[in-house]
């Protein structure tokens, strides 16, 4: 086989791709990093934690640190030992035979830009959107995804926010900072949040509540550099009556989904779009399965989606990876085993 | 030619003044894709000197202007014309894309 065969190619850029590069890169499989390219939203290198301000749990920062900080920091800890990032977007993979193919550009060309004896998917989740008209070019015109992005643009405005799990609290909790008022519109009854981030919402005297609601339509009017948001069209779904609601913006909350269309019918997953890891018959965590491809993050993991988890997983990506290549003897099963 | 600062105070001034297209980058340092961005903003402005101007404004620093503008995201630019806002464009892109949406001032 030809020499610009790679030992391991990682897609994607949070914590658990960058850990996976730090110690592949450690282990001196020189490890080939496809870290997306710049966008506003978490499909961009570094993923979610570009979107965050102050990061408190993450252990060794006893004072916390700026989400982008320790990203910018785990990407120069993997340039260090000589990770080959690349700030360009994948558009295909072919994983159906060995070595596998991985295209960045043009979708069409025949042969792929990068050769892999290993592929490991780090490519994380994005935010769900309602899916209403207009949705998209709203995005940045009064409708976001992202309180700690946007929410200063918002000053003594009134806001909606949309969804009733723990990102929508504390969306709304931090938007009360700069918001004069915040509403939180859910679907149901009664909040999906954890019990402590519910009693700090209803404790927070500028946060009101909007159950059995749902969004219909959005609001908007037209400037001379594009429409911005002015309000909802909302239905109460037990009463069905319509109503309309003036708020300055809207913070969707609803959840991610995985980023995984780049491998549908390539590698099995679930209907939600999780990859399942862990496969049968082998003893390595983030094996799927396809033998030689590895996932590790949010991508593979609905219950704890961490940044310390994440970069948990990464680890072990990169140890399975190791292991692999070491198996089917693309690296000399003889060297000494790194010193993890 | 890097991007320079601008302010609430001058920022009328260095925009009318402009005879090309002058691009305001709307960032502030809590950030993240604002500072992907301007790297790429610097090359853009070496290589289309001439033909536009890159210039920098803080939000966090410069709210009247942000707002006057309907700045509600950030990275925000704003392509301004003979002095007059022409184009927004919201969010960070790769050099590729960001050229494509600037091709009519260049």
């Amino acid at each position: 086989m030809s020499d610009d065969v790679r030992n391991v190619i990682i897609v994607g850029s949070g914590p658990a791709g960058l850990t996976a590069a730090i110690y592949t890169a450690r282990a001196n499989l020189e490890p080939l990093v496809i870290e997306g390219e710049p966008s506003s939203t978490t499909d961009q290198p570094g993923g979610q934690l570009m979107l965050t301000t102050e990061v408190e749990n993450f252990p060794g920062f006893p004072e916390g640190i700026m989400g982008p900080e320790l990203m910018v920091g785990m990407r120069d800890q993997a340039l260090r030992f000589g990770a080959d990032i690349r700030t360009e977007k994948v558009t295909k993979v072919d994983l159906s035979s060995q070595p596998f193919g991985v295209w960045v550009g043009d979708p069409e060309t025949p042969e792929p830009t990068y050769r892999g004896r290993t592929v490991i998917v780090s490519t994380g989740a994005q935010s769900l959107m309602l899916d209403l008209p207009r949705e998209r070019e709203l995005i940045g015109h009064g409708l976001s995804t992202c309180a700690t992005c946007d929410g200063f643009f918002f000053r003594d405005q009134e806001l909606a926010v949309i969804g009733g799990g723990d990102s929508a609290v504390e969306e709304a909790t931090f938007l009360t900072k700069f918001a004069s008022k915040v509403t939180i519109i859910h679907r149901r009854d009664e909040l999906r949040a954890s019990k402590i981030m519910q009693d700090r919402a209803r404790a927070n005297p500028k946060i009101a509540f909007l159950w059995d609601t749902v969004v219909e339509e959005y609001l908007s009017e037209d400037g001379p550099l594009g429409s911005k948001v002015r309000g909802l069209k909302l239905r109460n779904l037990k009463t069905d009556e319509v109503t309309d609601m003036a708020v300055g913006g809207v913070f969707v909350a609803i959840g991610h989904r995985p980023s995984t269309d780049l491998f549908k019918g390539q590698l099995a997953m679930e209907d939600s779009g999780y990859l399942i890891t862990g496969a049968s018959g082998t003893e390595m965590e983030t094996a799927t399965d396809v033998d030689g491809v590895f996932a590790c993050g949010d991508v593979q993991d609905h219950t704890y989606r961490q940044a310390i988890t994440a970069a948990g997983s990464g680890c072990m990506a990169a140890i399975d990876a190791e292991r692999w290549l070491e198996a089917h003897h693309v690296i000399d099963q003889q060297r000494t085993e790194t010193d993890w | 030619m890097a991007a320079s600062a601008v302010t609430d105070a001058t920022f009328d001034e260095v925009i009318g003044s402009a005879d090309e297209a002058v691009i305001v980058d709307f960032w502030a340092e809590w950030c993240g894709p604002c500072k992907m961005i301007a790297p790429i903003l610097d090359e853009i402005a070496a290589e289309q000197a001439g033909k536009v101007k890159v210039v920098k404004l803080n939000v966090d620093e410069n709210q009247q202007t942000a707002r006057r503008f309907d700045v509600m995201s950030i990275p925000t630019l704003i392509v301004f014309k003979d002095g007059q806002p022409a184009k927004k464009m919201i969010g960070a892109k790769g050099k590729g894309a960001l050229l494509e949406d600037l091709a009519e001032f260049l």
